[in-house]
């Protein structure tokens, strides 16, 4: 199976790959998936006193697919407030990056990875976790 | 050196310009039917055919007219153990073959249990070896055939075939080996080996796709299987359909010369194979997969722990491999090759397979090397397991949200 131009590119030079201080009460971390089902991605947000998204960071075990679907995602968080951030859909991703059926589950891991890492960060603030609405699993 | 690198001959191998040079004339001016027996055109095709089953009975051991022209190794599978099992019914219905074996031959296995057939589903050891003890635990006296394949196409392990042919005889029951990946590449003959019946195919061994024969034994037992195409009788009523006449040409010449060039082929693939094996596996944390002393000369297994082999391979992009990985197939499982050796998933999910060939050079090994390390360290730096790895985290202790 041949690769989106889109997959490729983010998957040749990954933006916002690193690690954030997970301790730090700025910071929101997500990691979702599991290795025996050969995805796992950790993605983590930093937000400032306004709400706003102003650094975002992954690393991803997977496929090129899973890697460029949370590298977009690191990308997209940016500069949003967490409010946006709730907002971005898995099938944004699909569109954004041309995914084909068969990796619809990345795009979806991303969307989980998002909400999961808002969560951390919202329960380390003293906020009330969302109740994510589906789980796609 | 030209880029990308084929190192997937399991696969499938590159046509020999010298087979292809013997198959042409028989597409063109002598493209006649090996079953008109009237005329020269004909006689032509008869007698390249024959001159064929000659280079390839040569190249495992038997007689001519032990060899069966089919279409490929997954109809050698087919006929064999479906043929054996019809023609034997009345003498049992109990098949043995092993959790390791190419789909062609599971497949058949569980078309024929909803037929009658009891099939036992043999385990294999940690290395991929199949137990003798626990093979001779499973033979009835309603066994009729153990099917085990020579050498694995994901590994590379060889079953110690002499010994599994022995004890299913000692049974009474027939021996068939789905030999794909090791005729042309190792020693195989029928005689020494104990075979009854046995697949293969001309593209794994620098033939044309589309070709393959099943070995039916005539002596000691006399073996019959029962056709599985009806038609015009050829192959001695156990094939029928017009022969391929070039392709057949491209399957002998190819056996001519994997029997002539495998000795010295095989000893510089496993010294190209261990350059590359021990590079790879000194980087830290990979691990090579089944046994290393009986197996393909040519087969390297490796898995790279904490990266996924999908996201590995695109990153070895210059380097045409193939993964264990799930998401190389439409499924979502890992390998079940790899699986039934006992590795975990995530493993399974980091393999990569090196299919070294006739026409890889010690630069493109040289060039593989670093491709694959820059690849996996590459794939490292991203990966949230290796990081947590590097801190000392278990990550087995880690509530996974499985999906």
């Amino acid at each position: 199976m041949a690769y989106s131009e889109k997959v490729m590119e983010h998957y040749t030079n990954p933006r916002n790959v690193g690690t954030l201080n997970k301790d730090s009460k700025s910071v929101g971390t997500g990691l979702v998936g599991a290795p025996e089902c050969g995805d796992v991605m950790r993605l983590q947000i930093e937000v400032d006193e306004n709400n706003v998204i102003v650094d975002a960071k992954f690393k991803t075990f997977g496929c090129g697919s899973a890697i460029a679907s949370s590298s977009l995602a690191t990308e997209w968080l940016k500069g949003k407030t967490v409010d946006e951030a709730m907002t971005i859909d898995n099938m944004d991703i699909v569109e954004e990056l041309a995914l084909p059926p068969v990796k619809i589950h990345c795009s979806v891991l991303a969307e989980d990875a998002i909400k999961s890492a808002i969560n951390d960060y919202r329960v380390k603030n003293g906020l009330e976790p969302i109740e994510l609405a589906k789980s796609h699993h | 050196m030209e880029l990308p690198i084929y190192l997937d001959n399991n696969a499938t191998t590159p046509l020999d310009p010298r087979v292809l040079e013997a198959m042409l004339p028989y597409f063109t001016n002598k493209f006649g039917n090996a079953a008109s027996r009237n005329h020269a055109f004909g006689w032509v095709a008869e007698e390249a055919v024959d001159y064929s089953r000659e280079q390839v009975a040569k190249l495992i051991g038997c007689t001519e007219k032990e060899i069966i022209f089919t279409s490929g190794a997954t109809e050698a599978d087919n006929l064999g153990i479906k043929g054996v099992f019809e023609m034997y019914q009345d003498k049992g219905n109990h098949i043995i073959t092993v959790t390791t074996e190419h789909k062609a031959v599971l497949d058949t296995c569980k078309h024929l249990e909803k037929l009658g057939a009891k099939v036992t589903y043999l385990k294999v050891k940690e290395d991929g070896l199949v137990d003798l003890q626990e093979l001779e635990a499973a033979m009835t006296e309603q066994t009729i055939l153990v099917t085990i394949m020579y050498g694995n196409n994901e590994i590379g392990v060889v079953q110690p075939v002499k010994e599994i042919s022995a004890i299913a005889h000692k049974f009474g029951a027939l021996f068939m080996t789905d030999a794909t990946q090791a005729v042309g590449k190792i020693p195989v003959d029928v005689n020494a080996d104990g075979i009854d019946l046995m697949a293969f195919s001309a593209h794994k061994m620098y033939g044309p796709k589309g070709v393959g024969a099943l070995y039916v034994r005539r002596k000691n037992p006399r073996v019959k299987v029962t056709a599985q195409m009806d038609g015009g009788g050829h192959e001695r009523g156990m094939r029928s359909g017009t022969l391929n006449v070039p392709g057949i040409v491209g399957l002998g010449k190819a056996c001519e010369l994997c029997r002539l060039e495998m000795d010295e082929e095989a000893k510089r693939l496993s010294g190209l194979r261990d350059k590359l094996e021990s590079s790879l596996s000194q980087m830290e944390e990979s691990y090579v997969n089944g046994n290393v002393e009986h197996r393909l000369p040519h087969v390297a297994n490796i898995s790279f722990k904490y990266v996924e082999g999908e996201g590995l391979m695109m990153a070895m992009k210059d380097l045409a491999v193939s993964s264990g990985s799930a998401c190389t197939s439409a499924s979502l499982e890992p390998s079940y090759v790899l699986k039934s050796l006992g590795l975990s998933d995530d493993l399974a999910h980091s393999s990569i397979r090196f299919g070294l060939g006739r026409f890889t050079t010690e630069e493109e090994i040289d060039y593989a090397i670093e491709n694959t390390k820059k690849a996996v360290n590459h794939l490292r730096d991203l990966s949230p397991l290796w990081e947590m790895f590097k801190e000392g985290i278990d990550l087995s202790k880690i509530e996974w949200a499985e999906h």
